[in-house]
């Protein structure tokens, strides 16, 4: 697709937004501080969407993502802090050798999904009566298996939260 | 020049995702890095769909927004349940399985 001048502008800020907000999300020993950043990024993402012109995707990613996901982990992070914590522990791990192996799987995607941009794009951006269309006929099966699948999670999450715990366990 | 920089920034914060998989100790830090990697997906199939037109592709996204909603409640259901029996939230503490 062709982008005019403000809209590479706008591409590049929310591209180092979510950069530079996924780079906070790794690197920060607090981890309510890494929360707050993912929400950066999510809004960042949801940006990139409205620059694609997805934005009907871009509403559902600010409305679940940020507004339950994001909340639930905040809920869960100062449900689980712990009142004392060690101070000469770190907070991670191995960073030399993860930092390596993930430079490596981004060369190799980008080595790999270079030649799959077509040149130019000639397509219309996608509506949101096609994008209902294909819930309805050609992915109406996960469209069910997905509910399913939230019946599951919330039954099993609700087993999860509420399991007495043993006494000597 | 903006196609492959937008997939330069999905690539990115894919290994970005997996630097802080590998890294994090805190389980919950876990967690969040998942999140970073499911919406390197998303992103790429958004970016993929709006190239070639394909409506299927950015339908998927709606699916893979909503098992990462899944997924983040079952997971910190358990990582509650775990910092309650192990009595420690960081996940390489928990290794009664080691040999």
């Amino acid at each position: 697709m062709t982008f005019g001048p403000l809209a590479t502008a706008f591409l590049l800020l929310l591209g180092a937004l979510v950069i530079a907000g996924a780079a906070w999300v790794v690197i920060l020993p607090n981890l309510f501080r890494a929360a707050l950043s993912l929400g950066l990024v999510l809004f960042g993402v949801a940006g990139l969407f409205i620059l694609l012109e997805a934005e009907f995707l871009a509403f559902v990613q600010i409305l679940i993502y940020v507004g339950a996901i994001l909340t639930l982990v905040v809920f869960a992070i100062m449900l689980t802090t712990q009142p004392q914590g060690t101070p000469g522990v770190p907070a991670s791990r191995q960073r030399l050798p993860a930092a390596l192996v993930s430079g490596g799987l981004f060369l190799l995607l980008t080595a790999a999904t270079r030649p799959l941009w077509p040149q130019p794009s000639i397509f219309a951006p996608v509506s949101l009566a096609t994008l209902g269309q294909q819930m309805v006929t050609t992915l109406v099966l996960p469209f069910e298996i997905v509910s399913i699948v939230f019946v599951a999670s919330v039954v099993g999450a609700i087993v999860l939260a509420t399991a007495k715990r043993r006494p000597g366990a | 020049m903006t196609g492959p920089l937008l997939l330069g920034v999905s690539n990115a914060l894919f290994c970005l995702g997996v630097y802080g998989l590998l890294t994090r100790r805190h389980a919950i830090g876990l967690l969040l890095s998942v999140e970073l990697m499911l919406n390197a997906a998303a992103l790429n199939f958004v970016i993929f769909g709006r190239a070639y037109g394909d409506a299927q592709a950015q339908a998927f996204t709606l699916f893979i927004i909503a098992l990462a909603a899944c997924e983040a409640v079952v997971g910190l259901a358990i990582v509650v349940q775990l910092v309650r029996s192990a009595n420690t939230i960081l996940a390489d503490q928990v290794d009664l399985l080691k040999g």
